[in-house]
C-alpha cells in the first residue's frame, strides 16, 4: 500500500479515476462505448481525441522540460501550423487531391521543425533563458501566423485533410491514433535508448554532464526542434479538426494546458526527471477535466475557476513540503519495520531545485 | 539558475570599477525610445508633440503599474503570470460593487485588496511549499480568470457619477494632459523607485534575487521578503485593473489576455535580468513606453497592419536578450 502510495503515477492516476466517477455519477452512460458504422464513438473515445493535440505538444514539452527549458512557444507553432497548411491548401487549385494535402502537411510540419530549431538555437548556442527566448517566438510567432492568413480566418473544404480531425482508422479517431502512435515511438526510443538518461543528465547539471562526454547543446538543441515539430503536428489536427486556421485563437494557451499536463505527471520544472508515462496521464486529466466540466453542468464560464482549483489541489499536494508531511503522517504507525531507503531521495530531488 | 549563482561573486567584487555595465541595457533602451521618436518625428507630422506623448501615457497607465509591480518578482528571480487576470478580476469587481450601488471609497481599496490577497496567496504557494513560480502563479491566473466569469460573464458600465468624475479629472498644461490615473501610474513609479533603493525590503529583494542561499546565510529575511514581493505585483495588478476601468469605464471579464506578457516584454526591454537580482522599476517603465510607442508608430503608419506590433515585440525582445547575453557574458 505504501509503495503504491509513493508511485509517481498514484496522484494522477487517482485524479483522472476521481473525474471518471464523477463523469459516471453525474451522467451513467459516460463510460459507454457504441459501434456505429464500423467506428467507435462515446465519451471515452471523445476524450482520446480530444486529448491528442494536448498530448503531442506536452511530449514536446516534457523533453524540453526534461533539460532544465521551457517552451512558451508551442502555441504560436500551433498557429502558424495551421495558417501554412491551410493557406497552402486554400490557395491550391485542386484542394480534394491527397498530393496537395500531403504538400500542406510536410510545408508545415518542416516550417514548425524550422522554428523549433529556431528555439533551439536561441538556447542551446547564444545561451539564452529558456522562457525568455521562447518567449520571443510566443509573441512574434501569433503575429507571423497573422501574416500568413492575412489576417482572416482561413477555412476549406478539403476531404484528405479532414481525415487528420475527424476521420476513423480501425474504429479509432486518426487523431488519437496519430498522437498516441508519436508518443509511443518517441516514448520507445528514448527509454529504450540511452537518450533518456543523457536527457536527464544534462537537465540536472548541464555542466557536470557536458565534461563527461554528454553532447548537452545537440541534445538541447534537438528537444527544441522536437517540440515544435510535434507542436506543428499538433497544429495540424486542430486545425483539420475545425478545418479553420484562427491566427488569434489556434492552440491559445495550450503551452499553459502542456505544461499544466506535465507538471501533474510528476516531472518537475526545475529539470531532470522525467517521467512520458505521467505526461500522458496528466493530458488524460486535462482533457477529461475539461469534458466532465460540460457533463456535471458546470457552466464553462467557471471552467477556469474549476481548473485553478485542480491545479491548485495538485500542485500543493506533490510540493516538496506536503509530501514530507504525508510521508511523515504514513511512516509514524509503521515505524516498526526499518526505513527503507527510498526516503534519501527525495532531499536529494530538493537539493537540485535549490 | 543554480550554475550561474558561484559565477556571480566575482562580479559583485568588480562592481564599483564596471558601475556603468549595470545601467547599460537601460541606455540601451532610452536609446531607442529616442530613436523611435526620431524616426517617427521626421516619418509624421505632429509625431512628436504633447498630445501624443501625453496619449502615450494615458492609453499604458495601468501597463506601468503592472511592470512595476512585475519588475519586484522578476528582481527575486520569479515570475507572475497572473498580472492580466488579476487586472481583469479588480476591473469586474469595481463595476460589479458600484453596479450594486456601493461607494467609490469602499469599493477602490476592495479592487485592489482582490489583488493583494492573490498576491499573497501566490507568495505563501511559492515560499512555503515551494511550488514553482510559473506554476503557481498560473494556477492563480485560472483562479482570477475563472473568479471574474463567476462574478460577471458580460461586461458592466460604470456610471457611478463620483467614480465617473475621478476618472475623468484632468490636468491640462500647455497641450499636456495628464489623466488621474497617469497621475496614481507615476507616483506609484516614483513609490517603487525608492521603496527598490532606499528600503532595507528593496536592497533584500535585490539580495534574494542574487542569491538565495547567499540572503539567506547572511540573515536576510528571505521568506518575508519573497511573499512580500508576491503581495507588491499582486497589488500592482489590482491598482492596474482599477486604472483600466477608470480608463474604459467599465469592467469585463476578458480584459487584459496575455497582458502579462506585454509586462514581462516591457520588464525585459527595460534591462531586468530574468534569473533576477539585476534591473530597475524606471527602465521596465521605459520599457512600457517602447511598447506603447509601436502601437502608436503602428497607427501613424495606417497601412501597416495591427500584427506588425507583435512582430516588431518579438525582434526587439530578441534585440534585448541577445545584447543583455553579450553584456552577462563579458562581465564574467
Amino acid at each position: 500500500m505504501r509503495n503504491l502510495l509513493r508511485h509517481h503515477l498514484f496522484w494522477p492516476v487517482a485524479a483522472l479515476v476521481v473525474l471518471l466517477v464523477a463523469n459516471t455519477v453525474a451522467s451513467p452512460s459516460f463510460l459507454a462505448i457504441t459501434v456505429r458504422d464500423g467506428h467507435l464513438f462515446g465519451a471515452p473515445i471523445d476524450i482520446l481525441r480530444m486529448t491528442a493535440p494536448l498530448l503531442l505538444v506536452a511530449l514536446g514539452m516534457t523533453l524540453v522540460i526534461a533539460t532544465r527549458g521551457i517552451d512558451l512557444s508551442v502555441g504560436a507553432v500551433v498557429a502558424v501550423s495551421g495558417a501554412v497548411a491551410l493557406s497552402y491548401i486554400a490557395s491550391s487549385s485542386d484542394p480534394e487531391s491527397p498530393v496537395t494535402v500531403l504538400t500542406a502537411i510536410a510545408l508545415a510540419l518542416a516550417l514548425c521543425l524550422l522554428l523549433g530549431v529556431w528555439n533551439g538555437f536561441l538556447v542551446s548556442v547564444l545561451g539564452i533563458q529558456p522562457i525568455i527566448a521562447t518567449l520571443i517566438l510566443m509573441t512574434a510567432g501569433r503575429g507571423v501566423a497573422m501574416l500568413i492568413t492575412g489576417g482572416m480566418i482561413t477555412t476549406v473544404n478539403s476531404e484528405p485533410f479532414k481525415v487528420l480531425g475527424s476521420g476513423f482508422w480501425l474504429g479509432l479517431p486518426v487523431a488519437a491514433v496519430l498522437a498516441f502512435g508519436v508518443f509511443a515511438v518517441v516514448a520507445f526510443v528514448v527509454r529504450r535508448t540511452a537518450l533518456g538518461m543523457l536527457l536527464e543528465a544534462t537537465g540536472i547539471n548541464p555542466a557536470a554532464s557536458r565534461l563527461s562526454g554528454v553532447r548537452s547543446k545537440t541534445l538541447t538543441w534537438t528537444v527544441y526542434a522536437a517540440a515544435g515539430l510535434f507542436a506543428g503536428l499538433a497544429g495540424l489536427l486542430i486545425s483539420a479538426d475545425t478545418m479553420a486556421a484562427d491566427a488569434n485563437n489556434a492552440g491559445l494557451f495550450i503551452e499553459l494546458d502542456a505544461i499544466l499536463a506535465v507538471v501533474i505527471g510528476g516531472t518537475a520544472l526545475s529539470g531532470g526527471k522525467f517521467n512520458l508515462s505521467g505526461t500522458l496521464v496528466g493530458a488524460l486529466v486535462i482533457a477529461t477535466l475539461e469534458r466532465t466540466v460540460t457533463v456535471v453542468g458546470i457552466s464553462p464560464l467557471v471552467t477556469p475557476l474549476f481548473m485553478a482549483l485542480v491545479v491548485i489541489a495538485v500542485t500543493l499536494l506533490q510540493s516538496p513540503r506536503m509530501r514530507e508531511r504525508l510521508t511523515a503522517a504514513t511512516r509514524r504507525p509503521v515505524a516498526t519495520t526499518p526505513a527503507e531507503p527510498q526516503p534519501a531521495a527525495r532531499p536529494d530531488s530538493t537539493e537540485v531545485k535549490a | 539558475m543554480a550554475t550561474s549563482a558561484p559565477a556571480r561573486a566575482p562580479r559583485a567584487l568588480k562592481m564599483p570599477i564596471r558601475l556603468d555595465r549595470r545601467y547599460l541595457p537601460v541606455v540601451g533602451t532610452f536609446v531607442v525610445l529616442a530613436l523611435m521618436l526620431v524616426v517617427g518625428g521626421s516619418r509624421y507630422d505632429n509625431f512628436v508633440s504633447p498630445a501624443v506623448i501625453s496619449n502615450l501615457f494615458i492609453n499604458n497607465a495601468h501597463l506601468i503599474v503592472l511592470a512595476v509591480g512585475m519588475t519586484f518578482v522578476i528582481l527575486t528571480g520569479g515570475i507572475d503570470l497572473s498580472a492580466g487576470s488579476v487586472l481583469a478580476l479588480s476591473t469586474v469587481v469595481t463595476a460589479a460593487l458600484l453596479q450594486a450601488g456601493w461607494p467609490p471609497a469602499v469599493v477602490i481599496p476592495l479592487a485592489v485588496g482582490a489583488g493583494t490577497v492573490i498576491g499573497l496567496a501566490h507568495g505563501v504557494m511559492v515560499h512555503y511549499f515551494q511550488v514553482q513560480p510559473f506554476v503557481a502563479t498560473l494556477a492563480g491566473m485560472f483562479f482570477a480568470r475563472g473568479l471574474c466569469f463567476v462574478i460577471a460573464p458580460e461586461s458592466i458600465a460604470i456610471d457611478n457619477a463620483s467614480f465617473v468624475s475621478l476618472a475623468s479629472w484632468v490636468q491640462i498644461f500647455g497641450g499636456w494632459r495628464m489623466s488621474s490615473g497617469v497621475l496614481i501610474a507615476l507616483i506609484l513609479v516614483g513609490l517603487g523607485f525608492l521603496v527598490l533603493h532606499f528600503t532595507r525590503f528593496g536592497r533584500t529583494v535585490y539580495a534574494v534575487g542574487g542569491g538565495e542561499q547567499s540572503a539567506l546565510l547572511m540573515g536576510l529575511p528571505v521568506a518575508r521578503t519573497k511573499v512580500l514581493a508576491y503581495v507588491v505585483s499582486g497589488t500592482c495588478a489590482g491598482l492596474g485593473g482599477l486604472l483600466f476601468a477608470m480608463y474604459s469605464r467599465s469592467g469585463y471579464s476578458l480584459t487584459g489576455v496575455a497582458m502579462e506578457l506585454d509586462a514581462i516584454a516591457a520588464v525585459v526591454i527595460g534591462g531586468t535580468l530574468l534569473t533576477g537580482g539585476t534591473g530597475f522599476v524606471l527602465g521596465s517603465v521605459l520599457g512600457v513606453l517602447v511598447l506603447g510607442l509601436i502601437q502608436t508608430i503602428i497607427t501613424f503608419e495606417g497601412t501597416l497592419s495591427s500584427w506588425w506590433t507583435k512582430i516588431v515585440i518579438g525582434v526587439l525582445l530578441l534585440i534585448f536578450v541577445a545584447l543583455q547575453r553579450v553584456l552577462t557574458l563579458r562581465r564574467t
